[in-house]
């Protein structure tokens, strides 16, 4: 069994400098990825952009890749997934008792009965947060997420921190996100190691049974769904 | 294997730095990656766990440092690599030289929508019967391989609780080596916080997700 090992020798002592170069600019980046305003070190930038950009002429000269579907891949992660679908389904649940319960017993069927479907969400497993329980949804090996219900994963659900803190110690990181829990709470923490994908069904912000269903889902948060936050409290004018 | 990217549990990592009102790229070049890594994908040159298995092995100090689709870019690099789709001459001017081989299939625009909205499901039909039923305990084995494994380190050895039988599912450790799907038995597996890391504030839980192989029998109660 050395496929590992020959896997990871294999390429690197020809990509030596690549990973190097790549290196070097990242610790840069990741010191001061919250500022934008600051300067930014535009030629190592730009030498990524330039690479990515010959790549991808090599790719579609060779004709692996089609320009229009690229584009298309592109726009369809842009505008088709995102957390609007999540808290539509969270929304949904909060006032209907039946289509709860079918959530709850098969996510996949019950998502894809409002149109949230496919890639990254082909098997769906909601977990209900109750007032003895909260959930809290982490992927420690890589960055596995609910594509359809809540699109591309932000930056720090991808980062080393949350990933190896989420399952050790996730009290002191729903603190860091803001959210104080009562000490008796039991914490569930689910590390999406296959292809189940989780999503969080956040509980119903006290005093908003009378809201409809679109005012509901504008207090669905995204990190409400993924268990790093909570519900707002009323309705954002 | 045990590699840098199995980071359940690590320390010192330091804080979570959320970003307001992140955007979806923090640079124009990262959508251009998501989208020849998703291109890439459905050539069919490679399965998904062949390409985790491809970022897993990538030098762990790069790794560890480079931006999210950096580490995409440098892994879809590695794939064209191996699957002589391209060469390394041709990576380093990016001057084509050499003819495409052959691909299953090259996806054009119109299958993209299709294509994304019905994904790619796992689930097989079951060849035996699951080993495991709800509420049994389970003990992970001391499973070591150099190869792709979706074995997290922090649960080798611990005595968990079956709490879900999600169906039978591709195996990614046959799968990510070309074997095939190999289908198993998965199971949603309930750990005690205490159990995995001795004493600790919180009296919660953690639910991983292990195929059937991973799994064995205890007496533990």
């Amino acid at each position: 069994m050395v496929v590992g090992a020959l896997n990871c020798l294999l390429f690197s002592p020809l990509r030596i400098g690549y990973y190097a170069a790549m290196t070097e600019k990242d610790n840069f980046e990741h010191t001061h990825h919250h500022d934008h305003s600051h300067d930014h070190d535009h030629s190592r930038l730009d030498e990524t952009a330039v690479r990515v950009r010959a790549l991808e002429s090599l790719l579609v000269d060779k004709g692996y890749v089609d320009a229009a579907a690229l584009d298309a891949l592109i726009e369809n992660c842009e505008t088709r997934i995102g957390p609007r679908n999540g808290a539509q389904v969270v929304a949904r649940a909060w006032t209907d008792a039946k289509f709860r319960k079918w959530l709850l017993e098969d996510g996949t069927a019950a998502i894809a009965s409002l149109g949230f479907s496919g890639r990254q969400g082909e098997h769906m497993k909601v977990v209900e947060n109750t007032p003895e329980l909260h959930n809290m949804v982490v992927c420690t090996l890589c960055s596995c997420y609910p594509w359809p219900v809540l699109g591309l994963p932000p930056t720090w659900y991808k980062s080393a921190p949350y990933r190896s803190r989420a399952v050790r110690e996730p009290v002191a990181v729903l603190q860091e996100f803001g959210v104080e829990l009562p000490a008796e709470k039991l914490i569930r923490v689910w590390d999406s190691t296959a292809e189940m994908r989780y999503m969080v069904l956040p509980e119903q912000p006290a005093g908003t049974e009378s809201l409809s269903e679109s005012e509901l889902a504008s207090l669905v948060t995204r990190d409400s769904m993924i268990g790093t936050g909570l519900p707002l409290a009323s309705v954002q004018k | 294997m045990d590699g840098v990217h199995d980071m359940g549990g690590q320390q010192c990592h330091g804080v979570i730095e959320p970003e307001i009102d992140e955007p979806l790229f923090h640079d124009s070049w990262e959508r251009r990656v998501l989208g020849l890594v998703l291109a890439c994908g459905a050539t069919g040159s490679w399965n998904l766990d062949e390409s985790r298995f491809a970022r897993e092995t990538l030098p762990p100090a790069f790794y560890l440092s480079a931006s999210y689709y950096r580490i995409w870019l440098a892994g879809l690099e590695k794939l064209l690599l191996q699957n002589q789709m391209v060469t390394a001459e041709e990576l380093s001017d990016f001057k084509m030289r050499e003819p495409a081989v052959p691909v299953k299939r090259v996806v054009k625009a119109e299958q993209v929508a299709p294509m994304l909205a019905s994904g790619a499901p796992v689930d097989r039909e079951a060849a035996a019967k699951a080993l495991y039923a709800v509420g049994e305990m389970v003990r992970v084995r001391n499973y070591q391989p150099q190869t792709h494994t979706r074995l997290p380190g922090y649960i080798r050895g611990h005595v968990g609780r079956v709490a879900l039988v999600q169906g039978c599912h591709v195996y990614p450790d046959s799968n990510s080596l070309g074997m095939g799907e190999n289908p198993q038995w998965l199971y949603c597996i309930e750990f005690q916080s205490a159990e995995l890391w001795g004493d600790t504030e919180n009296s919660g839980s953690v639910m991983v997700d292990c195929w059937e192989p991973y799994l064995e029998k205890t007496d533990s109660k």
